[in-house]
């Protein structure tokens, strides 16, 4: 899967979870300041992007996605890895 | 229960979301020509069900009240609540601000609060596994959220509840919350009931409760109360909410009045799980209260908003509270049950029945027991069958009750200064 492929999931994702226009949703967007995630949205957020990608993101991991680009780096190298 | 209380405490605001109107004035229109809410259940496949029909919101737009996350993080029972306040709020034409925010609270009542979620959720628990049910479960199937979501968007800081008295939910809301005015804890209430269980689970334990009428061949009568061929309740969902204020402060700020709500009479049968105890005694007493606490008598009563379920136990045993408690002037007044239309919305139902019994007092008409053929022997009042009708309406009770053996009425009259 190229990171294109993985980013525009992740928009759509990130567009249905968190209700907001997928135009705001570019790779520099910070989940919580831009997007408006509270803690239950990233809790969500993250199952979503769990289940999407068949991946495990540990809470660790998790804490240290705090931008859409952010999250599309850490699934490239996890499908990669998988590969 | 005292007079002890010297504060008033009036109606300035509605909202109603019911399976005959999704405005008030819908709801009223509703009300008024006798439109019938029932119809076979859409909101899932009902086909493995002994009850397979209910009274739905048709139409409802979750998105004319919230944005799309915020719809998206709420039980439809809190969406309801949240609608229908908003609507109170902008009839009574009442701002909340920084000045008055902590003077005004909220109480929403609901008999079951967020069950869809909670069985869509059971469902991801038992075919995906525990980690991965929604964060959202919990906040959004705890029956106080819908209070709490309530206040978050209308901003009102005051004292905040929910009461969860089964079908006696709703009025128990307005009258703990009239309480709360005369008591000087807050200067308005944003106040009723909020049901969504029109659910799988749902309709499968009622209808095992042997509560649910299962008239399947023919939906549009199945909510027959007092008729000597009803069979169960309809189950209805919506909300219905009231919008509380001290007088003065109503006074002072030039709002519109539709009534006054003077009494409030709280009891508990003490007998059975779901039964009722027979001759209504209870019942009767709970009217008795509410009269007493509205320093009222019998013979001012014009109109009785019956709980009236049309369960072969409640009809007859609420007509016998109503003689019990209004002795021979119970045959000179009106009494009907509006859930022969909505369908019984269990904790909803006080809050819209609260609203119609206000309205009825406003405008002197009463709605009328639609799908009323044949009266049981032991049904003996006037129940307006089937047509509404212009009448002088002073003062009205509202009856609700609950599994749990929960009885409260509610007693309105018309508003003079």
């Amino acid at each position: 899967m190229s990171e294109t492929e993985i980013f525009d999931k992740v928009k759509k994702i990130v567009t249905d979870q968190l209700g907001v226009e997928s135009g705001k949703v570019v790779p520099e967007a910070n989940f919580a300041n831009d997007l408006g995630a509270d803690s239950l949205d990233t809790v969500e957020l993250v199952m979503a992007l769990e289940e999407e990608f068949d991946i495990e993101i540990p809470d660790e991991a998790a804490e240290e996605i705090a931008t859409v680009q952010s999250a599309v780096d850490y699934i490239s190298n996890k499908v990669a890895a998988s590969a | 229960m005292t007079n002890s209380v010297n504060m008033r405490v009036v109606v300035t605001g509605l909202g109603a979301i019911t399976p005959i109107g999704n405005t008030l004035a819908d709801y009223w229109d509703g009300l008024m020509s006798g439109r019938n809410g029932v119809a076979p259940i859409t909101l899932f496949d009902a086909s493995r069900h002994d009850c397979r029909f209910a009274a739905e919101i048709k139409g409802f737009d979750p998105h004319a009240y919230l944005d799309r996350k915020d719809a998206k993080r709420m039980d439809r029972f809190a969406q309801l609540a949240v609608a229908a306040s908003k609507q109170a709020l902008e009839d009574a034409q009442f701002t909340i601000n920084d000045l008055n925010a902590e003077q005004v609270g909220v109480l929403i009542g609901t008999g079951i609060g967020g069950l869809k979620v909670l069985e869509e959720q059971q469902e991801v628990n038992l075919t995906k596994g525990p980690d991965r049910c929604s964060p959202f479960m919990i906040p959004m199937m705890i029956a106080n959220m819908a209070a709490g979501l309530t206040a978050i968007h209308t901003g009102a800081k005051g004292p905040n509840s929910c009461s969860v008295t089964a079908c006696a939910a709703g009025s128990n809301a307005i009258g703990d919350a009239f309480r709360w005015i005369q008591l000087g804890y807050a200067q308005a209430m944003i106040c009723g009931g909020t049901e969504a269980a029109v659910t799988p689970l749902s309709v499968a334990g009622f209808a095992a409760c042997r509560a649910l009428s299962f008239r399947n061949d023919d939906p549009a009568h199945a909510s027959r109360p007092f008729d000597k061929d009803r069979d169960g309740f309809v189950l209805g969902e919506g909300s219905g909410i009231l919008l509380l204020e001290e007088m003065e402060h109503a006074l002072a700020r030039g709002a519109k009045i539709y009534a006054e709500i003077v009494g409030y009479g709280v009891t508990c049968d003490a007998f059975h799980m779901t039964g009722q105890l027979p001759g209504g005694v209870q019942a009767a007493r709970a009217m008795q209260l509410a009269m007493k606490d509205g320093g009222l008598t019998a013979e001012q009563i014009s109109y009785v908003n019956a709980h009236g379920t049309s369960t072969p136990v409640n009809d007859p045993n609420e007509t016998a509270a109503i003689k019990t408690s209004l002795g021979d002037h119970a045959y000179k007044i009106a009494v009907s049950s509006t859930k022969s239309m909505t369908g019984h919305l269990l904790g909803g139902s006080g809050g819209i029945e609260g609203v119609a019994t206000v309205l009825a007092i406003a405008r002197d008409r009463v709605p009328p027991t639609i799908n009323f053929v044949e009266a049981d022997p032991e049904c003996d009042l006037d129940y307006v069958p089937n047509e509404s009708r212009a009448l002088k309406v002073e003062v009205a009770l509202s009856n609700s009750f609950g599994f749990g053996g929960h009885n409260v009425t509610l007693a309105f009259r018309k508003f003079v200064k």
